[in-house]
């Protein structure tokens, strides 16, 4: 089959690479009709996550057909699904308490051993997404080995798009729990760092949960534009004083909740954050946390943090005295997809929720190597990526 | 947390009166280690100025050798009823399913004759005898006479609180042999004492919860 596959950073290509078989009796085999780029992907593809090894396939958002199932499974061939990005067997304790992204069991034994030495437990398995989280093949692909398919991925309806449901993945569900973790109740104002996809759908999904206002914060001018068309009011952090205006726009109080949807790629020429860059770019497994400083301290005393975007190692001159001396609540992690793909996928039948918005760019599989360069390069316009395999290249 | 009976206590006791440095003692010292955490940072402390004993087993402690012996132990919780882990366990062919490097298991009565794969095609055989079966509760064995390797270990069943399922702890002592055979053993624990124990008791926990072990393979040639 062909896929994209991983050579080094900035070096992404399509490869012809073995198909696929069931291994595991609860496997099923899926054949991608659709599958996205995502924001984390952009941090393997700059190499500031370690663990992804040449020739390793990329991708853990895409959805398709049942082309074989193993005998644990439940899915049936023809079936289209969407696969979350966490493999989740569903049975452990933290998949009893839906903690999906927690999962004990989904990481090979002989992989925990990375993490566990850096995390103090080990991470669990998720899609092409370097050998920290499994080394399990991605979704940038012809066909993926799904393992867990009675837990994970969730039926689709005859009649829906692939771009209506195809980021139940991951970023629809990320958007919606980064605002839960915000903890909303009426009256209250939530920023919103980053207007990259997590940032959008977070926009969205606190809209629906009843925020009085929204302010999202980027430089794009097209993404803040797609953040108004939202609801949200924005502000350009080019142009403005951010932690000013938000005290201003909230009456001298600043907002409720804080939601970091960028991550630790962080731009922008603040002296802390161009530190931090170098750091990142002489590899010393530093985070560039710029925007959730940033954050941190806008938020109100008493007020909530919540932080979808992705780190992986550790960050320096971090506001501690800020988060204590406010008494602020931290919220993060890997999204728990499965606990929330059901729910989402019925607002999105009932016109509730559209996700179509996003999608800048559709692109056969074979021309991922330039979807991975616009949308890293040209963010302003590619706002998201979907390759569609087994269509020609142009 | 050290989880032992009043008898268990009172062989502890004795036995730290007995203990002294030298072969015999060193067997008694065997035997302690796989009591439990009190009785080996006793038999540790010894050697060492003396603190207050704290409540960590006694293969957390600092040092990680008791005269020749080198001990690894690891606990992991398993969301099942504890008889049903011991059944598991206890028919010991079953082993190999979760254990990487066992290659083989013969079992007759109380003997059990394992080989166990080591680096660059080597085998070791261990011969055990069981010393200890309480159903549902622990398995306890020691090495024979006939043994490659001087051994003992044990693993207890208990149930979890908040009805997490079991928590099932191993213990494993064990006499790295001299030479060439001492080499092979060293790299078959690896350098960091209880590596293997862990990613055993992971796949255990994998097969026991989930019917299956995680892979990242994508092939079954592969
Ligand atoms: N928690 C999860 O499960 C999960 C899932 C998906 C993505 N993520 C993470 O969420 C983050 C965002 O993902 P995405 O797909 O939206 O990425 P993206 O790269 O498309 O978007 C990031 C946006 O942040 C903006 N930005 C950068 N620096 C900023 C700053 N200092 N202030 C304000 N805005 C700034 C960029 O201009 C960009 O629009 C990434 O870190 C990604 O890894 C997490
Ligand atoms: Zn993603
Ligand atoms: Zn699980």
């Amino acid at each position: 089959m062909r896929a994209l596959t991983y050579h080094g950073s900035h070096d992404v290509r399509v490869d012809t690479v073995p198909d696929p078989e069931i291994v595991n009796p609860r496997d099923a085999i899926i054949e991608v009709t659709s599958t996205a780029i995502c924001g984390s992907d952009l941090h393997l593809y700059d190499g500031v996550i370690p663990g992804v090894m040449s020739g390793d396939i990329l991708g853990h958002e895409f959805m398709g057909r049942v082309v074989e199932t193993g005998s644990g499974s439940t899915l049936k061939k023809g079936q289209r699904v969407v696969v979350p990005f966490t493999i989740s067997c569903g049975q452990c304790f933290h998949c009893k308490m839906q903690q999906f992204s927690a999962c004990d069991n989904s990481n090979p034994a002989e992989k925990q051993d990375l993490t566990e030495p850096l995390y103090g437990h080990p991470l669990s398995g998720l899609f092409g997404y370097s050998h920290l989280t499994g080394g399990y093949p991605g979704g940038q692909a012809e066909y993926v080995r799904v393992p867990f398919s009675d837990v994970g991925p969730i039926v689709i309806p005859e009649g829906m798009d692939d771009d209506e449901v195809l980021f139940l993945s991951d970023i629809l569900p990320t958007g919606w729990m980064a605002a839960e973790n915000a903890d909303i109740t009426e009256g209250d104002t939530v920023a919103v760092w980053g207007c990259g996809p997590v940032g959008l759908f977070a926009v969205q999904s606190a809209r629906i949960m009843g925020a009085h206002q929204v302010i999202a914060i980027d430089h794009h001018p097209h993404r803040l534009e797609l953040a108004r068309l939202m609801g949200a009011k924005v502000i350009d952090y080019t142009q403005t004083h951010v932690l000013e205006a938000l005290m201003e726009m909230t009456g001298g109080i600043g907002p409720d909740a804080v939601i970091d949807a960028v991550g630790m790629e962080s731009h922008g020429f603040a002296p802390d954050n161009v530190f931090d860059t170098i750091k990142q770019k002489v590899g010393i497994g530093a985070d560039a946390p710029h925007a959730l400083r940033m954050a941190i301290m806008a938020v109100r005393k008493g007020g909530r943090i919540s932080m979808p975007g992705v780190y992986g190692g550790f960050a320096d001159k971090f506001p501690l005295g800020a988060l204590m001396e406010k008494g602020l609540q931290l919220r993060t992690g890997q999204t728990h997809v499965q606990r929330y793909t059901k729910d989402l996928l019925r607002r999105i039948q009932e016109g509730e929720i559209d996700t179509t918005f996003l999608i800048s760019h559709r692109l056969p599989l074979e021309e991922a190597p330039r979807g991975y360069a616009n949308f890293k390069n040209n963010q302003n316009e590619w706002t998201k990526v979907v390759l569609k395999p087994g269509t020609a290249a142009v | 947390m050290t989880y032992r009976t009043f008898e268990e206590d009172r062989r502890a006791r004795r036995a730290r009166h007995a203990a002294q440095p030298g072969g015999a003692a060193l067997a008694v010292g065997l035997g302690l280690l796989l009591l439990g955490g009190l009785a080996a940072r006793q038999y540790a402390g010894q050697q060492a100025p003396r603190r207050p004993a704290d409540s960590a087993p006694g293969r957390t402690a600092r040092r990680r050798r008791f005269g020749d012996y080198a001990v690894t132990g690891r606990s992991v919780t398993i969301n099942r009823p504890r008889r049903d882990i011991y059944d598991f366990w206890r028919d010991f062919s079953n082993l190999s399913k979760f254990m990487e490097n066992i290659e083989s298991v013969h079992a007759s009565g109380d003997i059990t004759r394992w080989t166990i794969s080591a680096p660059m095609g080597h085998a070791v055989d261990v011969v055990t005898r069981i010393v200890s079966d309480r159903p549902g509760e622990e398995i306890a064995w020691r090495s024979t006479e006939d043994s490659e390797i001087d051994t003992e270990g044990k693993v207890m069943f208990r149930d979890a609180p908040g009805a997490r399922g079991t928590v099932v702890e191993t213990v494993i002592a064990y006499r790295p042999p001299m030479g060439e055979l001492g080499r092979i053993v060293a790299t078959l624990f690896q350098d960091e004492p209880g590596v293997q124990a862990r990613r055993n008791l992971k796949r255990l926990k994998m097969l026991l919860e989930t019917g299956e072990i995680a892979t990242n393979r994508n092939r079954n040639d592969g």
